[in-house]
C-alpha cells in the first residue's frame, strides 16, 4: 500500500493532483455524455416535477432527472437507504470518482484519506414539519402555541430523516462507504461551498495532513420552502413560458438564476502518492484563493474587489501572471470558468473583478457559465464546474454560455455565446481558473493545470 | 521554523456568564447553568431544561450603525457576534466595529481571517407558522396552493419576509463577524456538529501557519434551544428526556455509568488567535499556544440508536486518531500532556467510546491526567462547545488551575503545574479533531 510522504509540514509543500472525477448533475450522471450536452449547449431546464409548484412564481428548475443509487452502489445501496436525496448524489459522484482514480484496485493509505465537502442541508421532510407548524399556531391569539407544535411534531415527524438533514451527515455516509478516517470537514458557505471545499481540501494535502482527500458538494433545494426563500429574495428568473432559456448568463435580458441540483466530486492526491499508485493524473491544482467581502449581507461589493481578490490569490500561489502573454500573445490563463449566476449583479461584479485582475488581457480569456444549462447547482455548483475545466484542459474544448444571444456591454468579455470553442489549434488548454461567489460576500477561486512531469 | 498562533482573545458566551472572567469564576465555583427552559415553552417537549445564554442583548453588542441589520440575524448569529465582539476586545484590537474613540490595535483587513463552526439554523417557528398557516386547505393541510403567489390562494409565503433566507444559511455567522469587524481575509464556515469550533480553531492556525492571515476570529456558535433542535438533538440521542423540576447534576453525570444522558445548551465560543510575530509586534499577552493539531474520522454509520451503538462496543477511532495526530503534530508523548478537555456529555454509551479513544491514544497517561469536561455544567452546546472548551484550557493555562467542577475523571490526579492541555471532540457523525495549549513560558 503506498503511504506517501508522512511528514506533515514538509519544508516544500506537496504538488496536488486530481486523479478521478465523478458527478450527478441535471444533464446526465456520466462525464463524457454529459460533457457533450454542455457542448452542445443542450438545457437541462424544465417544469418542477419534485412538487406541485404550479403556483410558484419560478414554477420551473433543472432537476436530476433518471437516478437510481443502486446503478453506482450496486448492493451496498442499502446501507445508505436513510440518506437524504443530496448525500445519494455525492455518494454516486464519490464513488464514480473513486473507480476513475484506481481506487477499488491500487487504495490510497484510508488512515491518510480525508473528505471535504460542501454538502448543504438535506431536503426537509415537510409534510410532517408543516403539519406541526399548522396545528401549532393559534390564529387567535396569533401566537405559536408550543406545547400543541411539539405533539404534532413528536407524532409525525420520524427520526432518520431529521437528523440526516444535518449537512456533515453525507461525509459520514462516505467515510463508511470507503473506510477512510483522515481529516474530515463540510463546509456551507453557500454558493462557494464546494470551491471552497476542494481549495481548503488542496491545502490540507499540500501542507501534509494528509495523501488523499475525496472533495466536492452535493446540494438539492427544489423543495417547497428552498424554492421559497430564493423565490423572496426574487433571486430566480420569472420565465416561466419559455424556461428553457430562464438562464441566460451575461445576456442583456438576464433577470435571475435558476435552481439546480446535484453533486460533484474529485479525488485530489498527492503527487507521491498518485505516482506510488500509478494513477492516472487528469490535472495539477496549483492555487486556491479565498476572500471575503465584509460589505453587505444582500449586496456583492460593487468594484468585484472580493472576486478579483480570490482570482488574484490563485494566482498569485499557482505563480501565473494575469497580465503576461505567452509568445503568440495569448493570455497564460486559457479559460475561465465564471460563476455566471444570470443575475444582473453577478455578472456585471464578476465581469468587473476578471477585467481589474487581467487588465488588458482580460477580453482574450474566456470565461463562460456552464450555469445557462445546467441552472445553479448551489452549494455543489463549483465542483461540477471545476470537473468541466478539468474536460476543458482534457479535451482542449471550453464549453458555451448557452441562452446568450446579446451581451450585456457591462459584462463585455469573451463570454463563448452559444457554441464551444474548440482551442487545440492554438495549442490546447493550459490554465484554468474556476470562481465561486457566496451570499454574504464569500469568494473562492481554484487554479488547475496541465499536468506536467 | 513553524509560525505557532497563540490565544490572545478569549469570547466565551454561555450560560455560565459572558467573557472570560465570568466564564472563568462560574467555572471555580461549580455553577450549573442548567436551567428550567425559559426561551419558549418547554412543557410539551420531552427535554425540558437547558444552558441559555440570557441577558445578552445583541443590540449591545454591536456598532449604532449596524442596529437595524440584528433583525435578520438568527439566534446562532448573535451568539457568534456577541462572542466575536467579546473576544476582540479582550485581544485589545481596533476594528471597523469598535467605537471611534475606543483604543487598541488596528487590524489590517486583508490579513485578517474568520472561522466559524456553525450548524444548521431552524427557520424562527413562530414566523414561518404564521405564513404557514395562512396556506392551509380546507382539510387543514398545507396547500402550495395557499403559498404559491400564482395560485388561487392567498399567497402564503408572502407573509415571510423577503430577506427570509438570508437569516437561516450557516455562513451568515462568518458574514456578520466579517462585515461588523471588516475582515476581508480567509473565511470559512465549518460544519462538524460538536467538533465544529475544534475543527474551526484547526485550520485558523493552519491559514496562518501558512502565511495566508497574521490573525483570525476563530470559534463557533450555535444555538439548538428550539422547537426543531429540541427535537432533532433527542432524536439523535444527544438528549435525554427530563422535566423542569429535576436537579440536572442528577441527570448528566459524564463517565458515571448511572448517567441518564445529555442536556442541551447554547453558545458562541469565539477566540482570537494570531501569529506569534504579529502578537509580538503589537506586543500583545496571550493565554497560551496552539502547538499541535490533528483530524480525522471515525467510519462507522451514524447510528440515532444508543441500544444498537451499545452493542457494537466501539470505540471512536477518529477521535483517538485525531488525539495521536495532535500529538506528533506538537512533536510530544503522552507524558507531556496534563489534562484532557473533552466533550462528555453523560450519554453513557458516547461516553463510553470518547474514553476508549482518550486510553486508545494515551496509554497508561490516560488514568493518571485529570479528564475536564463542560457539558454537565453548560449543557451540550454543539458547533460552540470545542470553543468553549478551548477557551478553558486556555485560561486553565493562564491561571495554573483546573476548577474542581469540570474534573469529570480521576479526580485525584494532580492539577498543578500544567504544561500543555489536549482539547478534543467527538462529534455525532463522526469527524473528531485534536488540539494541543501550551503555556507562555
Amino acid at each position: 500500500m503506498p503511504t506517501g510522504d508522512h511528514t506533515p509540514h514538509a519544508s516544500t509543500p506537496h504538488r496536488v493532483v486530481i486523479t478521478g472525477m465523478g458527478w450527478v448533475t441535471p444533464l446526465g450522471h456520466e462525464i463524457d455524455s454529459t460533457w457533450q450536452r454542455l457542448l452542445n449547449a443542450e438545457s437541462a431546464v424544465g417544469p418542477i416535477t419534485r412538487f406541485d409548484a404550479s403556483t410558484c412564481s419560478t414554477n420551473f428548475a433543472a432537476e436530476v432527472k433518471d437516478f437510481d443509487l443502486q446503478t453506482h452502489l450496486g448492493d451496498r445501496a442499502s446501507a445508505h437507504a436513510d440518506a437524504g436525496i443530496a448525500t445519494q448524489f455525492a455518494l454516486s459522484a464519490t464513488k464514480n470518482a473513486w473507480r476513475m482514480a484506481g481506487m477499488d484496485t491500487s487504495p490510497p493509505d484510508l488512515t491518510r484519506t480525508g473528505i471535504y465537502l460542501g454538502a448543504g442541508e438535506g431536503v426537509l421532510d415537510y409534510e410532517p414539519y408543516m403539519a406541526a407548524n399548522i396545528s401549532g399556531y393559534d390564529p387567535e391569539a396569533r401566537k405559536l402555541d408550543d406545547a400543541a407544535w411539539a405533539a404534532t411534531a413528536y407524532k409525525g415527524m420520524r427520526p432518520a430523516p431529521e437528523v440526516e438533514q444535518e449537512p456533515q451527515l453525507t461525509s459520514t455516509h462516505i467515510a463508511y462507504e470507503l473506510g477512510t478516517m483522515g481529516p474530515t470537514l463540510n463546509c456551507m458557505t453557500a454558493c462557494a461551498a464546494s470551491t471552497q471545499a476542494i481549495g481548503e481540501a488542496f491545502e490540507i494535502i499540500r501542507r501534509g495532513d494528509a495523501d488523499a482527500m475525496i472533495a466536492g458538494g452535493s446540494h438539492s433545494m427544489i423543495h417547497p420552502l428552498g424554492m421559497t426563500g430564493f423565490m423572496r429574495l426574487t433571486a430566480m428568473s420569472t420565465r416561466r413560458d419559455d424556461p428553457q432559456t430562464a438562464s441566460r448568463p451575461f445576456d442583456k435580458s438576464r433577470e435571475g438564476f435558476v435552481m439546480g441540483e446535484g453533486a460533484g466530486i474529485v479525488i485530489l492526491e498527492s503527487l507521491d502518492s498518485a505516482k506510488a499508485r500509478g494513477a492516472n493524473i487528469l490535472c495539477e491544482v496549483v492555487g486556491f484563493g479565498s476572500t471575503a467581502d465584509a460589505y453587505r449581507i444582500t449586496d456583492i461589493h460593487p468594484d468585484g474587489k472580493g472576486g478579483a481578490g480570490a482570482m488574484t490569490g490563485a494566482l498569485k500561489q499557482a505563480g501565473i501572471d494575469p497580465n503576461a502573454t505567452d509568445e503568440s500573445g495569448r493570455p497564460l490563463v486559457h479559460y475561465i470558468s465564471a460563476h455566471g449566476t444570470g443575475t444582473q449583479e453577478n455578472d456585471k461584479t464578476e465581469s468587473a473583478g476578471v477585467r481589474s485582475v487581467f487588465g488588458d488581457n482580460a477580453p482574450s480569456v474566456p470565461f463562460s457559465s456552464i450555469k445557462s444549462m445546467m441552472g445553479h447547482l448551489i452549494q455543489a455548483a463549483g465542483a461540477v464546474e471545476l470537473i468541466t475545466c478539468i474536460q476543458a484542459i482534457q479535451t482542449g474544448i471550453i464549453p458555451p454560455t448557452g441562452n446568450l444571444h446579446e451581451v450585456d456591454p457591462v459584462c463585455g468579455l469573451d463570454h463563448v455565446p452559444l457554441t464551444p470553442r474548440d482551442e487545440n489549434p492554438r495549442g490546447g488548454v493550459d490554465v484554468c481558473l474556476s470562481n465561486s461567489f457566496g451570499f454574504g460576500g464569500q469568494n473562492d477561486t481554484i487554479c488547475v493545470r496541465k499536468y506536467r512531469q | 521554523m513553524r509560525s505557532h498562533s497563540l490565544i490572545t482573545g478569549l469570547g466565551p458566551v454561555c450560560a455560565l456568564g459572558l467573557g472570560p472572567d465570568a466564564f472563568w469564576q462560574s467555572l471555580l465555583q461549580g455553577t450549573i447553568g442548567i436551567k428550567p427552559i425559559e426561551s419558549l415553552d418547554p412543557s410539551g417537549f420531552h427535554v425540558q431544561l437547558a444552558g441559555e445564554v440570557r441577558d445578552a442583548k445583541i443590540r449591545d453588542f454591536v456598532p449604532k450603525t449596524y442596529r437595524k441589520a440584528t433583525k435578520v440575524m438568527a439566534r446562532d448569529t448573535e451568539l457568534a457576534v456577541i462572542a466575536a465582539k467579546i473576544a476582540a476586545d479582550d485581544a485589545g484590537l481596533k476594528t471597523r466595529g469598535s467605537e471611534d474613540d475606543a483604543e487598541g490595535f488596528p487590524l489590517d483587513p486583508v490579513r485578517t481571517g474568520c472561522q466559524i463552526g456553525a450548524g444548521l439554523i431552524a427557520a424562527e417557528t413562530e414566523e414561518l407558522a404564521r405564513a404557514v398557516v395562512s396556506a392551509q386547505d380546507e382539510q387543514g393541510r398545507f396547500s402550495m396552493d395557499g403559498w404559491g403567489t400564482e395560485g388561487q390562494g392567498k399567497s402564503g409565503m408572502n407573509n415571510l419576509p423577503p430577506l427570509w433566507l438570508l437569516k437561516y444559511l450557516p455562513n451568515m455567522l462568518a458574514c456578520h463577524v466579517t462585515i461588523i469587524h471588516g475582515l476581508e481575509g480567509p473565511s470559512n464556515t465549518i460544519m462538524g456538529a460538536e467538533a465544529s469550533a475544534l475543527l474551526s480553531i484547526g485550520e485558523s492556525a493552519r491559514v496562518i501557519e501558512r502565511g495566508s492571515a497574521d490573525i483570525c476570529f476563530t470559534g463557533g456558535a450555535e444555538s439548538r434551544i428550539n422547537h426543531l433542535g429540541l427535537l432533532r438533538w433527542e432524536y439523535a440521542a444527544r438528549l435525554t428526556p427530563v422535566t423542569q423540576d429535576e436537579d440536572p447534576a442528577s441527570v448528566c453525570k459524564p463517565y458515571q455509568p448511572d448517567s441518564r444522558g445529555g442536556l442541551i445548551g447554547e453558545s458562541g465560543g469565539m477566540l482570537v488567535i494570531e501569529s506569534e510575530e504579529h502578537a509580538k509586534a503589537r506586543d500583545a499577552s496571550a493565554y497560551a499556544r496552539i502547538i499541535g493539531f490533528g483530524a480525522a474520522q471515525t467510519p462507522r454509520p451514524y447510528i440515532p440508536a444508543t441500544e444498537s451503538m451499545r452493542a457494537h462496543d466501539e470505540t471512536d477511532r477518529g477521535l483517538s486518531a485525531s488525539i495521536s495526530h495532535a500529538m506528533r503534530d506538537a512533536g510530544i508523548e503522552p507524558d507531556d500532556i496534563d489534562a484532557v478537555l473533552t466533550l462528555g456529555i453523560g450519554e453513557p454509551t458516547l461516553d463510553q467510546m470518547e474514553l476508549g479513544a482518550i486510553t486508545e491514544a494515551l496509554d497508561e497517561r490516560s488514568s493518571t491526567v485529570p479528564i475536564v469536561s463542560l457539558a454537565h455544567l453548560t449543557g451540550n452546546t454543539m458547533a460552540g462547545h470545542a470553543g468553549l472548551l478551548t477557551a478553558a484550557g486556555a485560561l486553565c493555562l493562564h491561571n495554573q488551575q483546573i476548577p474542581q467542577a469540570m474534573i469529570t475523571r480521576n479526580p485525584d490526579a494532580p492539577a498543578s503545574n500544567l504544561r500543555r492541555v489536549l482539547v478534543c471532540s467527538p462529534s455525532l457523525g463522526g469527524q473528531a479533531g485534536a488540539l494541543v495549549l501550551e503555556r507562555m513560558s
